[in-house]
């Protein structure tokens, strides 16, 4: 029984814990299994089917499934830049949010490891804006930003903003919302690695002659894949399909819409459904194949 | 059967058979053992040989593929773990984190509805002198202590058998030596059959009235700890059990109490009766220590073996006894353990020496020679270091 | 130590004094800020961090009229009169009792799945895996859509109900991996044990490895509540007119949001910061009084 995992290394003796158990594992896994398979595979389903409908010939406002694969062409030749935009605005908010968040978990991982009380609060302060609505905060900084807040006041009278310029409402500041709103996510994972880091092979590594940079770029960071590997899909996917952020209440503005706000407004304003689901679908298999593509060239398959 | 009972005394454990196959590979094969009550037995073997998966299935938490477990005559093959009279010391302690040290001792107690569950658990940790921190939670114990609470833990439900999954494994040698002690006391005291599992050969000869070696599944040889020293069976047990020095050939005559083999141009005598094979192709040994240095070659003796001569190739000091390797020509390197009778060692690194046994000493393997031979017993020395 | 680098920093600290003594330091004498930049700059980051949270807390006590954008003075008639805004506290009721019933249900079919999946072989492990993979790496609107659209197939009307079950989807696969970390965990010789003891399969769960999950499935409950509660994109396609309090602030975000809102957020983030640190300062607590032999 145990030693399926182990099969074929004799080392192994009969204790990892797993049992063979049909009835039971049954037992405990049909529940939420089924729960699952009912209200996220069946809807993605009816997702894909939703997507190849076309409107009714006879009733205006219904949809008849047709088989309609030229949705799927229509709205990539309509939303096109919609799309690249967001994958544009995902890639950058990832990045910033993995620049900005490595040092600090860094700090708080290897830096503070003597002080574990100081490491807890840190980790505190870090995942803080989770406590606070996502909406809230995402408005508190349209806010700050607004034409008569005080940065774009200071930026205007130090005349790095032309007179005529915004922040809000521009590509940079729904950047910035989403960096903002997932740094948590990045640091937390990034943090997790840091913190199990063993320190010992920093010091293998520096008695061996290694510079601190070359320390950090040949022992350090490899080690931390793991967590720049979870901490970058946990930020990527859901900027990918946001659309808080690019909404025009919140941080965006017309010419920096992103792919989740034309789903929204095609499912929930113009009831275009075949759109809007070619459109989540498209997004889906997206993300799907470059999560895959990545996952498998930074070599940490086992993460998922 | 167990219920609401404690055990008068150690019951005898009985495998018929018995073979544990996991998917893709076996790891008991055909076992047949029988442990008479009250004993101390020991199952001594590498890490993956088997033992613990023995013990599993004698504790009930695995089902064997074939074969019988009878505990006091009494077949248990498909009783409950929780229905068998047997406890078990975890090579990991395994106490609950969760729970007072008086709590994990009187778990038992309580979960077969016994009376006096406390006053009982209390008795029990007096036993290995740790009542006074009956209080504590395991985490807040020493490695020592963690392992003599769940010593206590299942003593305390006076099982006719006692397994032990190498309960010492985690402690330092000193305080392994002491809890030996410990255990062989309480065994004594309380009667109870003990089967203990250790890869430590010294640990296995200390305690146990009986060891039984195994090796890939199987026994290689059972019996007293001083029976299987001195005479082994297989290259195996030659060198996990101590170390031997192993020679290849071919029996070249046979007279009324010795067979001879030629090994290197010389004729080395066995006892029949110390030899598992008396024809043809076989393995003949002799321990370390039996053998002698001498640094002429030595006038042919009655009952003496000679080989030689060879080159000391190193010498190493370790307090007792000093390890010389000699490089014997066509024989390979032979290890004699000589003891510190002179300060500093006999001869030098790159003297020409002979070694020297008396007939008696040495032993006949049932091994096939040679290469398997020499295979397995580098197999034995391998795996005595790595567990 | 003073000059040296980071990992220079670090390392000293780290290594005991016995590990210190050899005198070999290969380091080189670095610049002097090296040691002060990270500090400072993880003090910078924090505070930047910690903006939006302070200006929300401070607004809940700006003296607002219609819309609260800019300073009018403070108030505390914003906290003690919350409910007066109308649809705020429904709003907010609505969320705590969505995130409950959705933490419930997933926190339950969640730990039962974590269980099975570390526990037990079984066949198709590999497709049970990925399908508790899919809703992490899906992003919320394709989910959010995709329910609705089946919701509307089936002429399920939206309501409190779809929102419960849409949030207990997504927060599922979140609770099999909070959990199966801990029954990873968990020694299984602590089960060998309590069987071999004479407990029963039920007494050996609920005795032995319930109490020994708690702590793990606690912080998968924690988790799914926070996650419920803050949802805004899945909620927003499955919500018809009911009102969560994300929706709520979404749909006031046009017409400018109450102070009230800011109050209720505010208080939610104390109560969180509280709750977190409690649970901080007793595990270090504990960690203490565990050192201590």
């Amino acid at each position: 029984m145990a030693l399926t995992a182990f099969a074929g290394s004799p080392a192994a003796t009969g204790s990892s814990g797993v049992r063979r158990g049909g009835r039971i594992a049954l037992l405990l896994l049909i529940p939420g299994i089924a729960y699952l398979l009912l209200f996220f595979l069946a809807p993605l389903i009816s997702l894909v089917m939703t997507s190849l409908q076309s409107p009714s010939e006879t009733v205006f406002g219904q949809y008849d499934f047709t088989f309609n694969w030229a949705n799927y062409l229509q709205v990539v030749g309509q939303y096109s830049e919609q799309i690249l935009r967001s994958f544009l605005y995902a890639v950058l908010a990832t990045v910033f949010a993995l620049l900005f968040s490595y040092p600090l978990a860094y700090f708080i991982g290897v830096t503070m490891r003597r002080w574990p009380l100081v490491q807890s609060l840190l980790l505190i302060l870090v995942v803080a804006p989770l406590f606070i609505s996502f909406l809230l905060r995402t408005l508190a900084w349209k806010q700050i930003l607004s034409d008569e807040g005080f940065v774009v006041t200071t930026l205007k009278a130090l005349s790095l903003l032309g007179p005529q310029d915004h922040i809000t409402g521009t590509g940079i500041a729904v950047v910035f919302g989403l960096t903002y709103n997932f740094i948590p996510f990045m640091c937390l994972p990034l943090y997790t690695t840091l913190e199990r880091l063993d320190l010992r092979v920093v010091e293998a590594s520096r008695d061996l002659y290694a510079t601190p940079f070359t320390t950090f770029r040949t022992v350090i960071l490899p080690l931390s894949m793991p967590g720049i590997v979870s901490g970058t899909l946990l930020t990527f996917i859901p900027a990918a399909g946001d659309y808080v952020n690019a909404s025009s209440q919140f941080l965006g503005g017309t010419s920096s819409t992103m792919i989740g706000n034309v789903i929204q407004s095609n499912f929930l304003v113009q009831l275009n459904y075949p759109a809007a689901a070619a459109l989540s679908i498209l997004l889906m298999a997206t993300i799907l194949v470059l999560v895959g593509f990545y996952v498998r060239r930074s070599g940490t398959e086992d993460l998922l | 059967m167990a219920r609401g009972l404690f055990a008068e005394s150690g019951a005898d454990l009985k495998l018929v058979g018995v073979r544990k196959q996991f998917p893709g590979y076996t790891a008991v094969e055909e076992l047949d053992l029988t442990v008479p009550a009250g004993t101390f037995f020991a199952l001594l073997g590498p890490s993956g040989c088997g033992k613990t998966t023995t013990l599993r299935l004698v504790a009930g938490l695995e089902e064997p593929t074939a074969g019988r477990i009878l505990i006091g005559g009494t077949d248990v093959t498909d009783t409950k773990p929780y229905r068998r009279p047997v406890n078990t010391v975890f090579q990991s302690y395994a106490l609950f984190p969760h729970m007072t040290v008086l709590e994990n001792v009187a778990f038992g107690l309580r979960r077969r509805g016994i009376g006096d569950p406390v006053e009982k658990a209390h008795a029990a940790l007096r036993l290995v002198e740790l009542d006074h921190l009956a209080d504590r939670k395991p985490a807040q114990l020493s490695g020592g202590q963690q392992q003599r609470v769940a010593l206590a833990r299942a003593v305390v439900n006076r099982p006719a058998l006692l397994l032990l999954d190498e309960p010492l494994g985690a402690l330092d040698l000193k305080l392994r030596r002491q809890m030996q002690l410990e255990l062989k006391n309480i065994q004594s005291e309380v009667g109870l059959t003990f089967v203990h599992v250790t890869h430590d050969q010294e640990e296995a000869m200390t305690m146990a009235d009986t060891v039984a070696v195994m090796n890939r599944g199987r026994i290689e040889q059972i019996g007293a700890p001083e029976e299987i020293y001195e005479l082994p069976r297989t290259a195996f047990v030659a060198n996990f059990l101590g170390q031997s020095n192993l020679f290849g050939g071919t029996v070249a005559e046979s007279g009324s109490g010795a067979f001879g083999v030629d090994v290197a141009g010389r004729r080395i005598l066995v006892p029949i009766d110390r030899a598992q094979r008396t024809t043809g192709a076989v393995t003949v040994g002799v321990r370390p220590e039996k053998l002698l240095l001498v640094t002429e070659e030595p006038a042919p003796m009655a009952g003496v073996n000679v080989l030689g001569p060879g080159r000391v190739t190193d010498v190493s000091f370790s307090g007792v006894s000093t390890q010389y390797l000699i490089d014997v020509p066509h024989v390979g390197t032979v290890i004699v353990f000589a003891q510190n009778l002179v300060f500093g060692p006999v001869v030098e690194p790159g003297a020409e020496v002979w070694v020297t046994w008396r007939v008696e000493h040495g032993f006949g393997l049932a091994d096939a020679p040679a290469a398997s031979a020499l295979e397995q017993a580098h197999e034995a020395l391998v795996s005595g270091v790595e567990g | 130590m003073s000059g040296q680098n980071q990992a220079g920093l670090v390392l000293g600290q780290e290594i005991g004094a016995e590990e210190q003594a050899p005198a070999r330091r290969p380091g080189r004498v670095g610049i002097g800020v090296g040691k002060w930049l990270l500090p400072v700059y993880c003090t910078l980051a924090l505070i930047f961090l910690l903006i939006p949270i302070v200006y929300t807390i401070v607004f809940s006590f700006n003296d607002s009229v219609r819309t609260n954008i800019s300073w009018r003075g403070f108030t505390l008639d914003n906290w003690l009169g919350v409910c007066n805004e109308p649809g705020v506290c429904e709003a907010f009721g609505n969320s705590i009792l969505i995130g409950v019933s959705a933490t419930v249900i997933a926190t339950v079919l969640g730990t039962m799945i974590a269980i099975a999946l570390v526990r037990y072989r079984f066949k198709f492990r590999a497709a049970t895996n990925l399908l508790l993979f899919l809703p992490m790496a899906t992003p919320e609107v394709v989910m959010g859509a995709g329910l609705a659209a089946q919701f509307l197939t089936a002429g399920v009307p939206k309501g409190i109900g779809t929102i419960i079950v849409a949030h207990a989807m997504f927060c599922l696969s979140f609770v099999v991996v909070t959990v199966k970390a801990r029954v990873a965990s968990l020694d299984p010789a602590l089960e060998d044990a309590g069987r071999d003891l004479y407990g029963s399969p039920s007494q050996v769960f609920w005795r032995i490895t319930f109490p020994l999950l708690v702590p793990g499935i606690l912080a998968a409950a924690l988790l799914s509540f926070s996650l419920s509660f803050d949802d805004f994109i899945i909620t927003y396609f499955n919500s018809g007119a009911v009102n969560t309090f994300p929706t709520f602030i979404y749909t006031a975000a046009t017409r400018g949001i109450p102070a009230e809102a800011n109050v209720i957020a505010s208080a939610v983030f104390l109560l969180a910061i509280a709750v977190v640190l409690i649970g901080q300062l007793s595990a270090n607590a504990r960690r203490k009084r565990a050192a201590i032999r």
